[in-house]
């Protein structure tokens, strides 16, 4: 394709020409030629009035026609062709970000051709099982797709009023997530990282033991990796495979030697295949999209490049627009009987939460869980730090008929009591533990407990949400009955009695 | 679009911001329709023939030399009979409508109206002919819900006799009155207005507010009130519970019209209160909350300057509910989406910045919005009130208040309702800080609250105020040398502060009689917490032992006084003399 040559100037072998005869030369192309060409390649025109280059950036004059998120094929003179989008239109220059970087591009001889639509992605069912680049193009030996469609990457905002609320519980098997931070179908529940934490184990453990109690439909994963290692995007497909999860997966792999701009079309790329697996043909799709750090990266290099006034730590001021214009993406719609879950990780520089990245992130998702690393070096395992952890949409996914009656009851009193718990033990460490209550003692014992035995669970444990409600209960017996202030009546004398009359055997017979 | 000479041409795309040439014609803040796909944008600066258009819609596919369509008119809002239970976009576009046409995505050029044409509502008036009107008298009345009288009045500027009036079924552009005005010009009136969304509506006065708007909310309520009339701004970190204290006071405060603008924010919370809404019912009519709801939903994934339109659209809606003599309460969650979409448009318009890339007018901006609030005397000869409190929330990077957004809010309102990131994590709900809120309101509504509750409530709260602030005092004690330091005295206080922290101020929204309080029940569960502290502090003053005050059964009891409903809520004060008789057995075992 790239030698394909549609323009007369094309034709002429040239050393270096300067810009004003690549000007002339063009502008007379397009008086004697353009017209029959438009018509022959509907529209289709080379360029090679670059007039300058900076970081993934070109600049091209004299262009006629070029629209704003237009796709573009640029041609270097070896014969390779990378891809671009164009971020602004003045008059007759268009500003065009390169997806490959810029090396080797020579500012006479390079060609641009601009292809008169968005950046699509070709969809069909045969999507699953697939490995593409972070474009969309096959990365794997197969084949390229027959596509059924081709779809916008940038998609479409989804109608507030057609979304429908997510509310089926997802069992993980996780106690601390399904417990205390329950994820729903259509939520979206990022996973707050540090670099060397078991993050991608958590990630892996969750597509894995994914399941909607009672429910049918059909699963599938979409995977968007983003400047990764290729051992991190191993260990995935490896995962995968192994469960053979991969034939009901979707993996769009951008890895950290590929090139760093393509990264901001790999969520998008990831969505699109989401949102046609779920809306179009009825998928629980669970979108992964790992490192979002790698990706806002990527986009502070644009904006830099840009010269854009720079909001907080050099990230640009839209980041909040752009990361939102993903992450809403997810959903469940009404009449449609798939949903869009979506686990991002990101790791936070320096275990930073106010850092731009996770703090914004924060204010879009519906949640987070917030790995720890005191907890990692406890070996407490998923390392996962309760009490920042949150997810908004628990409310309406729990109770009796989702979970079971006593879930909130139960959540809002382990929270406080763990909280205390946290409270007295840091108490301890100033002043000794001599210096406790008694209550504050027996609080603290259960922090300890807590930490121990509910969030602490092995990588291949598959907990039943009845074995994680079961267990809250068990450890709340270690503290009176006056301290269940959350808890109704009803479901102290269900549960907690059970538990505490238990407890006081087992504490009897140690004696 | 009549003569092809007012045709602009696109010159520039970036983003939402477009330039385009020979837009002479057209004057700043005109709304222009750009490309052939008649995208909404309006014009933000004007240089020459030049405009610089923010496009409230996706300009993917847009390019220089398509055409720019001039409206020669302001971006207004519909102002008629079916604003109620509408849900809108930032630009007043009813999303239902718009699902109808291009299903679950929103697609761009969209054009529908607002109020619906096909309508016909039921106009009954209130005026007779040849009676003289001037501008905000009300004309007629229309039942728009159960609960709201839609009052139609005389549009602003206009005044004279009435020729004309019709009685009947009419839709919003039917005739329902002909004005001659003293010049002798006649002037149909129809049940809809237009209003230009940046100009405040009218008002004849403005009133210092002097009543609670109360909120169902016990801390807010008993120690940070908001004025029926006033601003308010909840700033904090992510997960502190902003939105959750924003929907409890769209659903529970004591306003006859609630405004929702979710600006910038989840789709799902737009969805959350879509549903809930029809199903909960308002504490005063019992009728559905949705009956007096008005949504306005510009989600963080719709395009970024219809964000910076949506907070204008809802407050203008706002203010036209005031003007019928309303009290109304608008929430705006977040105007930080709103005060970044700003500075994203600045931005592109290469504008100097000013703190942190916000644009130099953005607590002009800010301090304009908060002022549309207040307590009015409307216009119209028969000096009705009508009230728009306005609830912003505000989302600051990291939680950090000194972000210029807050800073900026935070010079224009009068309560500020802290939230903490440790409160919440506690589960602490809400997770507003008794120590750092403020409400400048607490002393001007003092006499409206002494009136209904009695000047004993007033000294409870303030009462209640200072065991938390010693609580905090002591609390730095024991955190360095320990529980042992304190006296019993001291340790009661703690004891006390738990108790209001925990009994009172912790307020659970997701438990269905939790979730609200009324004023009465608030103070009845006020008293009963300090008549703990007050008679315990006798006992141990007469040599009680404090561990056995801690540990009486009526604890349990205050503790659970939060699950009693609104009907049953005598027991609570019942429950006081249980203290007394359990404290005099305790006495009596000493002796």
């Amino acid at each position: 394709m790239p030698r394909t040559r549609n323009t007369p100037r094309n034709t002429s072998p040239h050393n270096t020409p300067s810009k004003k005869k690549v000007l002339k030369s063009k502008k007379t192309v397009k008086k004697s030629g353009s017209k029959a060409s438009k018509q022959k390649l509907q529209g289709i025109i080379d360029y090679q009035t670059i007039v300058s280059v900076a970081g993934p950036l070109l600049i091209v004059e004299g262009v006629e026609g070029a629209k704003y998120e237009e796709l573009v094929e640029i041609f270097l003179p070896t014969g390779e062709k990378r891809r671009g989008r164009v971020l602004e239109v003045n008059e007759d220059k268009a500003l065009i970000q390169i997806f490959e970087g810029s090396s080797g591009i020579e500012i006479g001889r390079t060609r641009v051709r601009f292809l008169g639509k968005g950046i699509t992605l070709g969809v069909s069912e045969d999507l699953l099982g697939r490995v593409f680049d972070g474009l969309g193009q096959p990365r794997d030996d197969s084949p390229p797709l027959i596509p059924e469609e081709f779809r916008d990457i940038n998609g479409l905002p989804i109608n507030p009023y057609a979304r429908a609320y997510p509310n089926e519980f997802i069992q993980t098997g996780i106690s601390c997530i399904d417990g205390l931070n329950t994820l729903v179908r259509g939520q979206k529940l990022p996973i707050f990282s540090g670099s060397g934490l078991p993050h991608n184990r958590m990630a892996a453990q969750i597509a894995r033991q994914a399941k909607v109690l009672g429910a049918k439909g059909e699963f599938a994963v979409v995977f968007g990796a983003m400047g990764i290692t290729f051992e991190e995007a191993q260990f995935f497909i490896d995962d995968f495979r192994r469960t053979g999860a991969l034939e009901r997966a979707v993996l769009f792999l951008n890895l950290a030697d590929d090139p760093a701009i393509e990264r901001i079309a790999t969520p998008r790329v990831a969505f699109t295949a989401a949102e046609y697996l779920a809306f179009t043909k009825g998928y629980h799709v669970l979108v992964i999209l790992t490192d979002l750090t790698n990706y806002c990266e990527a986009l502070r290099e644009i904006s830099a490049a840009r010269k854009e006034i720079p909001g907080r730590r050099g990230y640009p001021g839209y980041l909040y627009t752009d990361l939102a214009a993903i992450y809403e993406r997810s959903g469940r719609i009404k009449g449609s009987d798939g949903s869009i879950t979506l686990i991002p990780i990101l790791t936070m520089p320096e275990d930073d939460k106010t850092h731009p990245i996770p703090d914004l992130t924060g204010y879009i998702t519906e949640g987070q869980i917030i790995l720890s690393r005191t907890l990692h070096h406890k070996s407490i395992s998923p390392p996962v730090d309760v009490l920042p952890s949150l997810s908004r949409l628990k409310d309406k996914g729990i109770g009796a008929g989702k979970t079971r009656e006593d879930h909130a009851d139960l959540f809002n009193q382990l929270y406080a009591a763990y909280a205390r718990g946290k409270e007295a033990a840091e108490l301890a460490v100033i002043l000794g533990e001599a210096a406790l209550t008694d209550i504050d003692k027996k609080y603290m014992a259960f922090a300890n407990e807590f930490e121990r035995r509910y969030i602490s669970q092995g990588e291949y444990e598959d907990r039943t949400i009845s074995e994680t409600l079961d267990l809250g209960w068990e450890l709340l017996a270690m503290l009176p009955r006056a301290e269940m202030k959350r808890v109704r009546d009803a479901n102290l004398e269900r549960y907690y009695d059970k538990a505490a009359a238990k407890f006081a055997k087992e504490e009897e017979s140690k004696v | 679009m009549k003569k092809a000479v007012d045709v602009g041409r696109i010159v520039k795309v970036s983003g939402p911001l477009v330039i385009a040439e020979g837009m002479g014609t057209s004057r700043m803040y005109d709304v222009v329709k750009v490309s052939e796909n008649r995208l909404v944008g309006e014009i933000i600066e004007l240089e020459g023939e030049r405009a610089s258009i923010q496009v409230y819609e996706d300009t993917s596919g847009v390019g220089p030399g398509e055409p720019v369509y001039p409206t020669h008119e302001p971006l207004s809002v519909e102002l008629g009979p079916g604003l109620i239970e509408a849900i809108y976009d930032g630009i007043q576009r009813p999303l239902p409508d718009i699902a109808a046409r291009t299903g679950a995505f929103i697609a761009r050029g969209v054009e529908v109206p607002a109020l619906p044409r096909d309508k016909k509502w039921k106009f009954v008036p209130t005026v007779k002919k040849g009676q003289q009107v001037v501008a905000g008298d009300i004309i007629g009345t229309v039942a728009e819900t159960v609960i709201i009288e839609h009052r139609i009045m005389v549009p602003p500027g206009i005044s004279g006799q009435v020729a004309e009036i019709h009685k009947g079924s009419f839709t919003v552009e039917d005739t329902v009155a002909v004005i001659k005005t003293t010049d002798g010009k006649k002037t149909n009136l129809t049940m809809m207005q237009r209003w230009s969304v940046r100009k405040p509506r009218p008002y004849a006065r403005k009133r210092v507010p002097t009543e609670i708007l109360s909120t169902g909310q016990r801390i807010i309520d008993t120690f940070f009130p908001q004025g029926k009339g006033g601003t308010a701004c909840i700033p904090g970190p992510f997960g502190s519970g902003k939105t959750v204290i924003q929907h409890q006071l769209a659903k529970w405060a004591d306003a006859e019209v609630v405004v929702y603008v979710g600006c910038g924010e989840r789709g799902n919370e737009m969805t959350d209160v879509l549903i809930e809404f029809p199903e909960l019912a308002d504490p005063k009519s019992g009728e559905p909350l949705m009956k007096r709801t008005v949504l306005i939903a510009n989600t963080s994934n719709m395009p970024v300057a219809a964000r910076e339109a949506s907070v204008y659209t809802g407050i203008t809606i706002g203010e036209y509910f005031r003007d019928m003599g309303y009290s109304v309460a608008l929430m705006a969650d977040s105007t930080s989406r709103w005060a970044e979409a700003m500075r994203e448009i600045s931005g592109r318009l290469e504008e100097m910045p000013g703190e942190e890339g916000y644009p130099a007018y953005l607590s002009a901006r800010i301090a304009e919005f908060y002022e549309r609030a207040g307590l009015v005397e409307c216009l119209g000869s028969d000096s009705r009130r009508g009230a728009l409190s306005v609830v912003g929330a505000v989302s600051p990077p990291g939680g950090d208040l000194s972000d210029p957004v807050v800073q900026a809010t935070l010079r224009v309102v009068k309560v500020f309702w802290a939230l903490e990131a440790n409160l919440a994590y506690a589960r602490h709900f809400p997770a507003i800080s008794w120590l750092r809120s403020y409400s400048l309101y607490a002393n001007t509504i003092a006499e409206s609250l002494r009136e209904t509750l009695g000047s004993k409530y007033l000294a409870d709260t303030r009462e209640a105020m200072r065991i938390l602030q010693e609580e905090a005092d002591l609390a730095e004690i024991v955190r360095l040398i320990g529980i042992d330091a304190l006296s019993p005295n001291e340790r009661l206080i703690m004891e006390a502060a738990r108790s209001i922290r925990e009994d009172f101020l912790h307020q659970d929204a997701f438990h269905d009689i939790d979730t609200y309080a009324s004023m009465d029940k608030q103070a009845r569960m006020l008293s009963l917490v300090l008549r703990y502290y007050r008679e315990a502090r006798k006992a141990l003053d007469a040599g009680a032992a404090l561990d056995e005050l801690v540990n009486l059964p009526v604890r349990e009891t205050i503790a659970r006084s939060r699950y009693i409903t609104e009907k049953e809520r005598e027991k609570i004060t019942k429950t006081e003399e249980e203290i007394v008789t359990q404290i005099a057995c305790l006495k009596k075992e000493v002796v």
